[in-house]
């Protein structure tokens, strides 16, 4: 069994596996489950400043987006930080962190953004022995509207401030969480980085409606009948944290910042694509609320075994993937593939004609007897057939070797790469001799 | 093909070989991953699941489960075979319809219960014929134990207690190891020599030998195993079978069905077996059924299930019923044989009918013939030369706890034990058990 145990700056864990700061990690009770369960760490639900804690709505805080079966894809929620008091909090974060020494423990904190606030808050929270804090810059709901969460999020300015006062005011690791409701998650993360950030987590949630109730016309979940934004997590928003955790870990100001992936992570294969995208751990949430604190033991025995069979550490995993992530202009235009129907997998129903011969390039054809096949003069290897496929596998692209016959072009397949930044079409082209 | 089904007598060749190939294969051909996939995705990963509750050997379902929706079903084995290492056979034998898929909350939803037996199958396969062995031994402890029964219970009790580090000797009284698994299973449910590669497979685990021909009581007695290692293991079974205790039982024609079922699974050639035309099951367990059903695939024209009780009390799962139903086996309730007809051979079995005053059954002196000329008796199975000095329960050895015996230093679980059904799992159950208590005591 590979050794999953995780040093994530200077932050060590018995796997790379956190709960991220959300209602699961609220309370002792809940930690302590997690913790027996098997987590390697986790982030506390954010605590605010002292005083009389923030109240949550009374209705319902959560709405859900379902695949077929009912199998939960997205979840929004308006819950805001936590509502009992920091002090309470903070007793027992200590409490946890010292029965569990060899578990993370990081102190998710959101108050306003004055310095005193900050000066104010860092001392109590060193004290409890936790390993590190996330400034939670990424909340898009409610705590937004005062002036916190999402709304420092958007001002690089701010972030670098604040980051700035926490590196000031307290010892140990500061991790930024970044909010994904902006135009370019680079600006944040390389304010961060200048403010001196020992990491950067993401995705906080999505702005987001999950469905309106067509009798009463109210936003889901609904509160009496009104709704508000919440923010969107879950299975479904992972392709969208997974585009901006790449963007940070190629991005050349903030390349070697480390990075802790959040966004839908499910399964240990959710996580090891993070990784491999350049995350050096990974924060779940949906997934634990969706069934359970459970699920870290697949994630464990799936993850122990990928490295197995790759013969890779989890250090050779991290960031293995993020050379070949790449800008389109780079791609190569002289890779040819061709979509291949495999007629024994074949079970006829036609997905692949309809979507070729409705809203692609007619390149499919059919017989009166339902066979199914490909024009390889018309295919220009979208992938479609492919993914409205129900049979895995049925259809799959194969590349046309060099020298091959490409039917559609009517030219042999060129060995040589190219790409549009030479491409005669282009129009700023640069010429290779030049 | 020499014969038909309407040949009379007991024939064989009654049907084309192709025929009998395609009537024995697999009951349940085993998922493709797609299958496999799609049938994993029906589980909801139940919190504190009441399939886990409702498997006797406690094998973490939803979490195998999850192990082959995410792509590792070799994880998924090793979850299984951590409570259950014939979890292969089990996944094939088990009547799940009446444990795990009985209890799975979907089939309390849609009564299409998430597909546990062969979703365990697969994974158990994936392991299996790659011909990995999942587990280490612990370095050798020097104790010595002796296991008596090469069935589930045994094998599972040997393989726990090699992977502890002890070193283990399994005596079984038939030539091949496996016990019912590979003697008495319906050859449909277990096809193509599993029973034994299964063995072989768990023997890999190293620290264990293997003495077939050997009974208890014949060629090795408790006392001598008693004295010669630090502990022992009885898990032989029930090798004797109940009289029927009607006239005419010894007229030719009349078998006891264990036989009929061991020389199927035993046979090179399906075709060479024979079937009576006229075939009459006597019993209402699994035993028969397996009986009832195999003599219909064997080529029997007519084959009957007698039954004593009605459809509710009878032992065999309402599937297993539909599904000897599906091949043409014939049921009468609520009637038990008085005589075997006939002359020198069974011709007809003489039954009456039954009523039954809540325990007690009483023959309503209404009577008919069944022409029949075979006869199988499937009536219960009893335990064989119980070694002095054991105490007996309810004709079983009377075990307390994690199978201990009246007896120091000896165990036994499976069927020869009290307590549990009699079912390959709750033998595995009893077998890993006991040896974890003898480990115990041992290194205690």
């Amino acid at each position: 069994m590979a050794d999953l145990s995780s040093d994530f700056i200077g932050i060590s864990s018995p796997n790379p596996f956190w709960l991220a700061s959300a209602p699961p990690t609220d309370k002792e009770y809940n930690v302590r489950r997690a913790f027996e369960a098997g987590w390697g760490g986790v982030v506390w639900k954010t605590l605010g400043a002292e005083g009389l804690p923030v109240v949550n709505v009374n209705g319902p805080r959560y709405g859900a987006i379902y695949g077929a079966d009912r199998r939960l894809l997205g979840l929004n929620n308006i819950e805001l930080i936590t509502d009992r008091d920091l002090y309470t909090n903070l007793e027992e974060i200590k409490r946890v962190k010292a029965d569990y020494p060899d578990r993370a423990m990081i102190v998710s904190i959101m108050v306003p953004c004055e310095e005193a606030a900050w000066k104010a808050i860092l001392p109590l929270v060193e004290d409890t022995g936790a390993d590190g804090i996330e400034l939670n810059f990424g909340c898009p709901h409610g705590m937004s509207e005062r002036g916190m969460g999402a709304a420092v999020g958007q001002v690089p300015e701010y972030i670098e401030m604040v980051t700035r006062w926490c590196k000031q005011y307290y010892s140990r690791p500061v991790i930024v969480k970044l909010t994904p409701n902006i135009a370019d998650i680079r600006k944040p993360a390389e304010a961060a980085h200048r403010g001196g950030a020992d990491a950067v987590s993401l995705i906080n949630t999505i702005n987001s409606i999950t469905s309106v109730n067509l009798d009463t016309m109210s936003p889901e979940p609904s509160i009496g009948g009104k709704g508000s934004h919440g923010g969107y997590c879950g299975p479904a928003v992972k392709p969208i944290a997974m585009s901006m955790v790449s963007e940070i870990a190629r991005n050349a100001e903030t390349r070697g910042l480390p990075i802790s992936g959040i966004g839908g992570v499910t399964t240990w294969r959710d996580a090891a694509e993070f990784m491999a995208l350049g995350a050096g751990n990974v924060q779940v949430c949906t997934a634990a609320m969706t069934y359970g604190f459970k699920i870290v033991e697949e994630m464990m025995s799936g993850l122990s075994q990928y490295l197995d069979e790759k013969g890779m550490s989890l250090d050779d995993l991290v960031g293995r993937a993020v050379p070949n992530v790449t800008d389109w202009q780079y791609l190569d235009l002289n890779y040819v593939t061709k979509a291949r129907i495999d007629q024994d997998a074949c079970i006829k129903c036609g997905r692949c004609y309809a979507a070729c011969e409705d809203t692609s390039h007619q390149a499919i054809s059919m017989s009166e007897d339902r066979v199914f096949e490909v024009i390889d003069a018309e295919c220009v290897a979208c992938n479609l057939c492919v993914n409205v496929c129900p049979v895995e596998d049925c259809i799959t692209m194969e590349e046309l070797a060099p020298g091959a016959m490409d039917e559609r072009t009517g030219k042999p397949v060129s060995p040589e790469y190219a790409n549009w930044t030479t491409h005669p079409n282009n129009p700023g082209a640069v010429k290779a001799a030049e | 093909m020499t014969n038909s089904p309407r040949t009379p007598g007991i024939a064989a060749a009654r049907l084309e070989a192709e025929t009998l190939a395609q009537n024995f294969s697999d009951l349940h051909p085993p998922l493709d991953g797609h299958e496999a996939l799609v049938a994993a995705d029906r589980c909801y990963f139940c919190h504190d699941a009441p399939c886990i509750t409702a498997c006797p050997t406690g094998i973490d379902i939803p979490l195998f489960i999850r192990q082959i929706a995410t792509g590792t079903p070799e994880a998924a084995a090793r979850t299984i075979f951590e409570q259950n290492i014939l979890g292969g056979m089990c996944a094939r034998v088990c009547p799940t319809e009446t444990l795990c898929e009985e209890a799975c909350v979907r089939e309390a939803a849609e009564g299409k219960p998430v597909l546990i037996g062969q979703l365990q199958r697969y994974a158990t396969d994936t392991v299996m014929a790659a011909g990995v062995h999942p587990f280490e031994r612990a370095p050798e402890t020097g104790k010595r134990v002796a296991v008596v029964g090469a069935g589930p219970a045994g094998l599972a009790c040997a393989h726990r207690l090699a992977m502890h580090g002890h070193a283990v000797e399994i005596f079984d009284a038939r030539p091949k190891g496996g016990g019912l698994n590979e003697y008495g299973i319906a050859y449909y449910k277990t096809t193509d020599g599993f029973a034994e590669a299964e063995v072989e497979w768990l023997m890999k685990i190293g620290g264990i030998t293997m003495q077939n021909g050997k009974a208890l009581g014949r060629d090795i007695t408790l006392e001598g195993l008693r004295a010669e290692y630090d502990a022992v293991f009885l898990g032989m079974g029930l090798a004797g079978v109940n009289a029927l205790r009607a006239e005419g039982e010894d007229r030719d024609g009349v078998a006891d069905a264990v036989d009929f079922i061991a020389n199927l699974r035993q046979a090179d050639n399906l075709a060479a077996l024979p079937v009576g035309r006229k075939v009459v099951v006597i019993g209402g367990g699994m035993t028969a059924i397996d009986a009832a059903v195999q003599s219909k695939l064997l080529g029997a024209d007519e084959v009957t299930l007698v039954y004593r009780r009605d459809r509710a009390a009878m032992p065999a799962s309402a599937y297993e019923q539909d599904l000897a139903a599906s091949k043409g086996v014939r049921f009468i309730f609520n009637a038990m044989p008085l005589e075997v007809l006939g002359n020198g051979v069974a011709t007809a079995l003489r039954c009456e009918y039954t009523k039954s005053d809540g325990r007690s059954l009483t023959g309503t002196g209404e009577t008919f013939d069944l022409e029949a000329d075979q006869i199988l008796k499937a009536i219960g199975q009893t335990l064989d030369g119980t070694p002095d000095g054991l105490a007996i329960e309810g004709g079983k050895i009377a075990v307390t706890g994690a199978g201990c015996t009246s007896v120091d230093g000896v165990w036994a679980g499976g069927d020869c034990a009290s307590g549990g059904e009699d079912l390959t799992v709750t033998a595995v159950a009893e077998g890993r058990d006991a040896a974890e208590d003898i480990h115990a005591s041992l290194v205690g």
